[in-house]
Order: structure tokens, then sequence, then C-alpha cells
């Protein structure tokens, strides 16, 4: 079959499909009839649309009869980008290498590629989907209910994060009002595990750089603030504990012991880091003035978090636009000057410090009260209440079968996750389930600045600055 | 000594010490495990014998019973040739390392060494050199990337800490006069006032040259930048798998205990060591336990090391080989010739000594 009959079937059968009006309309036609219907929702209006997919399941290439030059691009053999080529170098002294996405140190299933002259990284083309799950598109399938039980896998590092910002926005779209102990609790968990994840990054850092021993020390203080987050929600990641509405659950008795223990143990950990790296002129060397970005860059590209503070943006969401009662907390947003991976390394460890400080402000003051909304169309009845009232029978009932409505209309909250602005965008029609979930995660930002940042390094550097701008691969595909 | 007992002595030496090596290189990886995870807060193998000692055993015969995948790519010959390069060299410096006192059977004198060259030092110098060519093979042979950024890397360092390497020899063979590993053992013999052994002391420069140098020679941390894992995958041991991989395995940890070996005999007083005056048979054992002992406590070094330093950037190790190394050592050496020259002064001279 030559290219032309194929694009003419093609032409045919997208005819037909708009002559069927069922969705589900078997295409029986030879190749065609591997190929799938797909509904798609539509930019810029409320409808979903038929649209034909021209996927070939299991097949590499998106479409099969593109010519060898645009193959070549979509199997990522052929780099495309404005680089401009220095004729001074012969070509034969280049060569392109494939890092990732099994390769150890690309946090997930990354792939580089990555353009070397000797050891010298000439161009950086990043590739992602290897972790696409399609998680916005099944969070429209979901319930509202069960929407965190969705997002909080995406960004699996900061999972309170992302049950945050969603349950915000769909409080935002409900209206209403958190009690104060739900929110504080809210706080408390997004900022522990903002300590959490900022402790991993320190883990992957050490071990990225080589200083293999850090991966197991940052691991040590992370899992004790795991083992808290088991205690309050039953696992260590993935809680679906902040749920629109409030919190799943109070906090168990004797969390303030746990607290205290945290907040004694984990600086202790975060000192003994400091003991290893900050002086230590192999660490030093390794990261100083390495993978800069610069601010200019970093607001080009949507660098947030962390990694922008390092280049001296004071921008924090907890500043900016504050969320669920954090503005009355004291703490300071810790910023860089250079934008290297150095620089990232003290606005981390300066963070763990603030966020504790959060935690130590909550521990003193968490106030009494309900842990979630009284409202019970959006929150289940207490288990108690079920066996009294038949009203709370039917709510309870309502809640885990159809779920609750949402009005219409379309909102939007981010939130300052360990990453960077993690936003969640939700539009509903007002029903039960969404319209459209979107996220916007940090990790896909910074993925983007990587050329920038490891243009004309080493190898090595590569490596360090990959790690230091601590993408998660479920945040950027999701 | 006839010729025939000549001939036999040496077999049997040559055949004990290569199971020696064998055995100290399954208890080092062991030994090994079991430091790092204790400085890093686990327990490390303990399910295979006691304290999990037979684990190595255990993962040697995995890998004797894996499949040892050939990608298509390769340069058959060099790419078999490799693992055999690295582990031979490995295996003959050894045999020039005296492990323990002299001892005699009737009316013969047996040295605990396998052969007693009076060209000791040159040849551990030419036969560590011999080490590259493995790793350069394995790279280029395997037909791939990474490996080969491996072997260009490995060629660079290793010929670099190699010239760093010699040079701290330089000043030990001025002081000492020979290149005979025995000698220079002998001559680490006594202490001074009672309890100071007499080992090189004045060589402590050479000794931390020497020893930084070897860090390098053997590809470890921190500057394991042939087979960093996390930048380059392998290295040059990418494309290998079963018994192949494993000789590489085997040949690096055989130069963690050469390297620890020969700095204890060149510097740290060889098989030197109280024997208690318990007479024979502590007389030649006493000093093989020393030798082991001051061994494994370089061997403990070099897994410390590993455990608490980030790697080196490749730019930043040719530096530190060329920029510091070098000259350093080249100081090192004008500063011994000249104290050698005026030891050999008339007396009146000696004040300013």
């Amino acid at each position: 079959m030559s290219d032309k009959d194929t694009t003419e079937e093609q032409q045919d059968a997208a005819v037909a499909v708009e002559e069927t009006p069922a969705v589900d309309a078997p295409m029986e036609r030879g190749e065609a009839g591997r190929r799938r219907l797909h509904e798609m929702w539509v930019a810029g209006t409320e409808e979903r649309a038929d649209v034909r997919h021209f996927t070939d399941e299991g097949a590499q290439e998106l479409l099969g009869d593109e010519g060898p030059d645009v193959l070549a691009i979509q199997r990522g053999t052929v780099v495309e980008d404005d680089y401009e080529f220095d004729d001074s170098v012969d070509a034969e002294e280049r060569q392109i290498i494939n890092m990732g996405p099994q390769h150890p140190s690309t946090h997930g299933v990354l792939r580089l590629q990555i353009e070397l002259e000797g050891e010298t990284v000439r161009r950086v083309k990043p590739i992602i989907g290897y972790l696409h799950t399609g998680m916005e598109k099944t969070g429209e399938t979901l319930t509202w209910l069960q929407g965190p039980t969705n997002v909080t896998r995406m960004d699996y590092l900061s999972p309170f994060h992302n049950e945050l910002a969603f349950s915000l926005a769909v409080e935002k779209l409900l209206g209403v009002d958190i009690p104060e102990r739900g929110q504080v609790i809210r706080i408390l968990m997004t900022e522990l595990n903002r300590v959490s994840s900022h402790l991993l990054w320190i883990a992957t850092q050490g071990m990225d750089i080589g200083a293999i021993s850090m991966m197991i020390y940052g691991w040590r203080e992370r899992e004790l603030v795991l083992d808290f987050f088991e205690k309050v929600t039953g696992l260590r990641m993935n809680h679906n504990y902040i749920r629109p509405g409030g919190v799943a659950a109070d906090l168990p008795d004797g969390w303030e012991d746990d607290i205290e223990m945290l907040l004694r143990k984990v600086p202790e950990g975060v000192a003994e880091y400091r003991e290893i790296l900050d002086e230590n002129p192999i660490f030093l060397d390794r990261t100083y003035g390495v993978g800069v970005i610069t601010p200019a860059e970093c607001r080009a590209y949507g660098v947030t978090g962390p990694a922008a503070r390092a280049s001296g943006i004071d921008f924090d969401l907890r500043k900016a636009f504050p969320y669920s009662g954090i503005d009355k907390y004291e703490f300071e947003v810790p910023l860089g000057k250079h934008g290297d991976v150095l620089d990232r390394y003290h606005v981390r460890i300066a963070e763990i410090d603030q966020s504790l400080g959060i935690v130590r402000q909550i521990l003193e003051t968490m106030p009494a009260g309900d842990y979630r909304t009284a409202d019970r169309k959006v929150t289940p009845p207490p288990r108690k209440r079920i066996d009294e009232s038949m009203e709370a029978l039917i709510h309870h009932f309502k809640i885990f079968t159809s779920g609750f409505q949402v009005p219409a209309g379309e909102a939007w909250q981010s939130v300052e996750s360990p990453r960077g602005e993690l936003g969640v965008y939700v539009v509903s029609a007002g029903g039960a389930r969404p319209w459209r979930v979107h996220v916007r995660g940090p990790s896909f930002a910074h993925v983007q600045a990587l050329p920038v940042a490891m243009t004309d390094s080493l190898i090595a550097d590569a490596v360090a600055t990959l790690a230091s701008l601590d993408p998660v691969l479920g945040d950027v595909d999701r | 000594m006839t010729g025939w007992e000549t001939f036999l002595t040496a077999a049997i030496k040559v055949v004990l010490a290569f199971a020696l090596l064998l055995n100290v290189t399954i208890l080092v990886v062991w030994f090994e495990r079991k430091v790092v995870a204790d400085l890093q807060n686990r327990i490390g193998p303990d399910r295979a014998g006691p304290w999990g000692i037979l684990q190595t055993v255990a993962d040697g015969i995995k890998l004797l019973f894996k499949e040892s995948v050939t990608p298509r790519k390769v340069e058959f010959g060099p790419y078999i040739a490799a693992p055999i390069a690295a582990l031979i060299p490995a295996l003959l410096i050894f045999l020039v390392v005296p492990i323990g006192r002299p001892f005699t059977l009737g009316d013969r004198v047996i040295d605990l060494s396998g052969m007693d060259l009076n060209i000791g030092l040159l040849y551990i110098l030419a036969l560590s050199s011999l080490a590259v060519y493995a790793v350069v093979l394995a790279g280029w042979s395997s037909g791939s990337k990474y490996p080969l950024l491996g072997a260009v890397r490995a060629s660079a360092q290793m010929i670099s800490y190699e010239a760093a390497m010699g040079l701290a020899l330089v000043p030990l063979i001025l002081f000492t006069g020979t290149t005979s590993l025995h000698q220079i053992v002998e001559l680490q013999s006594g202490t001074y006032l009672n309890f100071i052994p007499a080992w090189n002391w004045i060589l402590v420069p050479s000794f931390v040259i020497f020893f930084i140098a070897g860090f390098a020679e053997t590809n470890r941390a921190p500057f394991d930048l042939v087979e960093a894992e996390s930048e380059i995958v392998g290295g040059y041991h990418t494309e290998y798998s079963g018994f192949r991989f494993a000789m590489f395995f085997l040949a690096e940890y055989i130069n963690i205990f050469n390297i620890s070996a020969i700095t204890v005999t060149l510097f740290l007083g060889g098989w030197n060591g109280p024997t208690f005056g318990l007479g024979a048979p502590f007389d030649w054992i006493l000093p093989i336990v020393w030798f082991l002992a001051k061994t494994t406590a370089l061997i403990f070094v070099f897994v410390w090391v590993r455990a608490t330093l980030p790697r080196m950037r490749y730019d930043q190790l040719m530096s530190f080989g060329w920029k510091r190394l070098i000259p350093v050592s080249l100081l090192w050496i004008a500063l011994s010739t000249v104290a050698i020259g005026l030891r050999r002064m008339p007396p009146s001279w000696w004040p300013f000594v």
C-alpha cells in the first residue's frame, strides 16, 4: 500500500466517522480497523467531539505514513531545535547519546538526548512521556471525592500538595468553609511533606554527585516523617488524606509527641548532612557555578519554587497568594544569589528549617474543633449519626454512590509545592464529576529549562543540574 | 637448592598466592559491604553464612552461571580479551609482595612471596600500567557509547596518576637505595627508642601521594568516574555480564588489596611487627598477621572514603593530578635529593641538616 493510498483511506474513514453518529462504531476496513476512536474535549468549547486518533496501538511512531525525516524526529534520532551549528567543529567529534529512560540518574523515566563533543554537552533535548498515564483524563471519570486519590499520585513525592491544590480548587467552586483545625492540619501535613521531599532531594542529589551515603542518610530522616504520615493517614505515600471539605481524619492521639520527636531528630540529621557536604571541597567544586539559571531564564521558562528562589527571585506562593491561612505563621523565604546547584542546596536546607519552624508554631497553637466541614452535602456524617438519622444515612449513601454535586464553573488554585508552583484547574459542568482537570506541574517547567542549564557543561555537571532541579516524572507526564 | 626444588617451591607459592588472592577478594568484598552498611546505618549482608560472610561466594556462583550476553556490535576478540587482561596484571603484581618473614624448612630458606625481584618496584609500576589496557579495550570493543566514554576517561586518568605514583616512589628509592621489596621491608625492621616502629616515617609525603594515586589507579571513589554509575551507567563494563563482568569485578578488588599491600610494604613496615618473643611457629605466623592487619586497615580507608566523599569531575580530577600531585611530588623529590646530599656532607655540616 503506497503512502498516498493510506492517506486517502484515512480521509475516507474520517468522512465515515462524521457520518456515523455512534462513537463506538466499529471500523472494519483493514488497517483502519485497528485504529481506535477517541472522544476529545475541544478547546474553547464545552463539548466533547469525536476525534479520530491515528495511533497504531503498540507502534512507536505516531503516524505510520510519515516520511523518514518526520519519523526520525518522532523516534528521537534527530534533534530539532534552534541550535546554531558550529562549523568549526568536525561532526566526527560529536556524538549523540541517550541518557535514559533507563539511566540510573534520570529520576524515573526522563530521557535526555545529549549531543556531546568529547565530554562536553552541546545540545540537550528532554524527551518526556514515558510515564504518561493519562491521569488528567482519568480525573474526568472520577467523582470529586475520588479526585484526590488520582492527583496524589501525580507528584508522588509531595502528595499532600497535590491533594491540597485540588481540594482548594473544588472548595472554591463549592463555596464551603473549612474549620480552622482542618486548615491547620492541612498546613501541618503540607509543610512536613515539604520537609520529606527536600530530604529526599538531598539524598538523591548526593547520590548523583557520587556521595553514596547521602542517599541513605537522607532517607533515614525522611522515613521518620513518613512514619508520621503513615500514622495519620495510613499510608506512606499517596495518602488521599486532604479531601474536598477538610481532611479524612483527625490527627491521632499523641501526635504532639511525634511532632516533637520530628522537630528534634530532623534538624539533627540535617546538621549531619551539612557537616558532610557544606565544607567538602569536592562537593563545592561539583556544585559551585554549575547549572546556572538566571532570573530572566527562570521567568522565561516558568521555573518556580526553590530553583527560582536560588536565582534570587523572591516569589513564594505562601507569601504572594496565601492559602489555608498559612499567612498566620511566621517564616522567611530563603533566597540564593547565583542560581547554581550550590544555591539550590542552600535554599532547600533553609526551607527545611523554615518549614519545621511553621510546624513548631502549629504544635503550639493547634486550635480545637472539627477537622472537616459540617456541610453534610460534602462530607459524610459521623458513623454514629447514620444509625440515628435517616437523613444522615441518605447523605452518606449519596456521597459514596453518586458523589456530591459541584456547581458549574471553573476554578484555579495553586500552592507552593516543594518543587514550585503546583496549580490545579478544574472545570465543573455541574455534575458529580469534573468536566476537566488540569494540573500545572512545576517539574514540567523545570524539564523544559534543562537545556538552558545544561548546555556547554560536562556530563557530570548535567547530572548534578538535573538532580538539583528535582523533577518528578509523575508530575511531568501526568 | 636444586633446580627441581626451586621449581617446586615456586609452583607451590604461585598456587598459594593465587588461592590467597581469590579468598582475600571474597573477604574484601564482604568487608566493604559490611563496613559501608555500617557507615550508612544498614545491616548489610547477613543471610549467607555467619555474618553473611558467604554472600560474595553466592554472588560469584550466581555470576558464573549467568548468561554472558554478547551485544551484536562488539569487536569480539578484544571484547573477550579485556576481562582477562584486567585480571592477569592484578594477579601478577601480588607475586613480588612479601607477606611474611622468610622461614627455614630444613636447610632451605623460603621467602613468603612469589619471587624476590631486585626490580620489584619497577615491576609493580610496569604491571599496574598494563591495567589500563583492559579498560580501554573493554570500552572500545563494546561498540557502545557509555563504555567508550568510560574508556576515554580511564586512559587519561590512569596515565596521569601513573606519573604521580611513579614520582612518589623516587624518594623511596633514593632513601633506601633499592627497588627490591624484600630489602625495603627489612630496612624498616627494628624500632626507634624501643617503641616507635622504624617505618619509613620520613617518606610520609610519598606515602600520601602514593596512596592518593592508588585510589585513582584502582578507580575507587572519589576517583571512580571511570565507572561512575550516575553519569555513564557502568562505564567500561556496561556491556559485560556473567562471568566476564565478574572478572572485572575480581580484578578491581584484587587491585584494592594489592595497592593496600604494596603501600604497607613500602611505607608501613610490611610484615614487621612485635612477635613478643614467642618463638616458633609464632615467629613467622605473627608477621603474616601483622601484614594482613595493616592491609585491612588501609582497605578500611578505601571503603571509608568511598562512603563519605562525592565523586570528582573529570576536569577537576585531571587538574588535581597534574597541578597538585605531580608538582608536589617533584618538589618532594628535590627536597629529598637535597637532604640526601647534605647527609653525605662531612660532619661539620651536620648541624645544618
